[in-house]
């Protein structure tokens, strides 16, 4: 039995969604201060961008939705106080976290062999930067995934760790939006 | 597992993957008419459906307080036309 919702809710933490705000914020800019130089240098980044590998960075876009959609269940489970079932779920977005950076480190090994470094030029300057801010995210994400995992250890609070989930589940969904964004800018974008 | 899987949020799921491949395709010569262009702002758009089905349904702003789910819907907004402004002007 899943715990009756009220009708208005905001899930865990406050202080975590002014924190997911803020960084949204942040990475508005930087998508910003992309698109605008890009604007004054069409050429270079459309050529640039041609070295890039949009499969590897649409399957990542795959690898993260799941990994969300294993989150959205993990937080159900934990409402359910089914502990077990929770777990599980947490590790399997764990795993689509894992599968996100095995599928960078082929990436960026691509392009450092092809020579493609962050002082080549601006585009991959940026790209380095956005990649590397990103993935410094999915990092912390999984951080505080395992961390999870390892709290629904203890099966005799389940409500009390509700609130602990759903703060972290938030800041892994905000990692999603994040790719999703930067996928379609740098990776899509002709 | 019948309970994981027949879940609203897998709908989204297989419409954010479906979103995703046509993004895919617009990236990759999909597009309307001679004018490349058009393929991008429907990337961009697409990209910002699938952002907000995250925030609306994953991150359960369908249920939080209207202020809370505004700031998402305006940055929505903001981010969204000021990108969509600073490719047209640079294309």
């Amino acid at each position: 039995m899943a715990a009756v919702q009220p009708e208005e809710h905001i899930p865990g933490e406050v202080g975590v969604w002014v924190f997911i705000l803020g960084d949204m914020v942040v990475f508005a800019l930087l998508f910003g201060v992309f698109v605008f130089y890009r604007a004054a240098d069409v050429s270079l980044f459309a050529s640039a961008q041609l070295s890039l590998n949009q499969s590897l960075g649409a399957l990542n876009t795959l690898l993260l939705l799941t990994s969300s959609w294993f989150v959205v269940h993990g937080v159900e489970a934990v409402r359910a106080h089914r502990a077990q079932l929770a777990r599980g779920l947490l590790a399997a977005a764990f795993g689509c976290g894992l599968g996100f950076m095995v599928v960078k480190y082929f990436e960026y090994g691509e392009k450092l062999r092809a020579g493609h470094t962050i002082t080549s030029n601006d585009f991959f300057m940026y790209y380095y930067l956005l990649t590397g801010i990103h993935l410094l995210h999915v990092t912390i994400g999984m951080g505080v995934l395992a961390y999870l995992w390892r709290r629904l250890h203890n099966t005799a609070d389940m409500q009390g760790q509700l609130s602990a989930v759903e703060s972290g589940a938030s800041f892994w969904h905000m990692v999603d939006i994040l790719w999703i964004l930067l996928f379609a800018l740098v990776y899509l974008m002709r | 597992m019948r309970q994981l899987l027949f879940h609203r949020a897998t709908a989204v799921w297989l419409l954010l993957v479906g979103a995703t491949g046509l993004s895919w395709e617009f990236g990759h010569g999909l597009g309307f008419g001679s004018d490349f262009r058009l393929a991008t702002v429907a990337v961009i758009v697409i990209a910002f459906i699938k952002l907000r089905a995250v925030y609306v349904e994953f991150m359960e702003l369908r249920h939080a307080p209207a202020a809370l789910r505004w700031c998402f819907e305006g940055w929505s907004l903001i981010v969204g036309a000021s990108l969509l402004m600073l490719y047209w002007s640079g294309s």
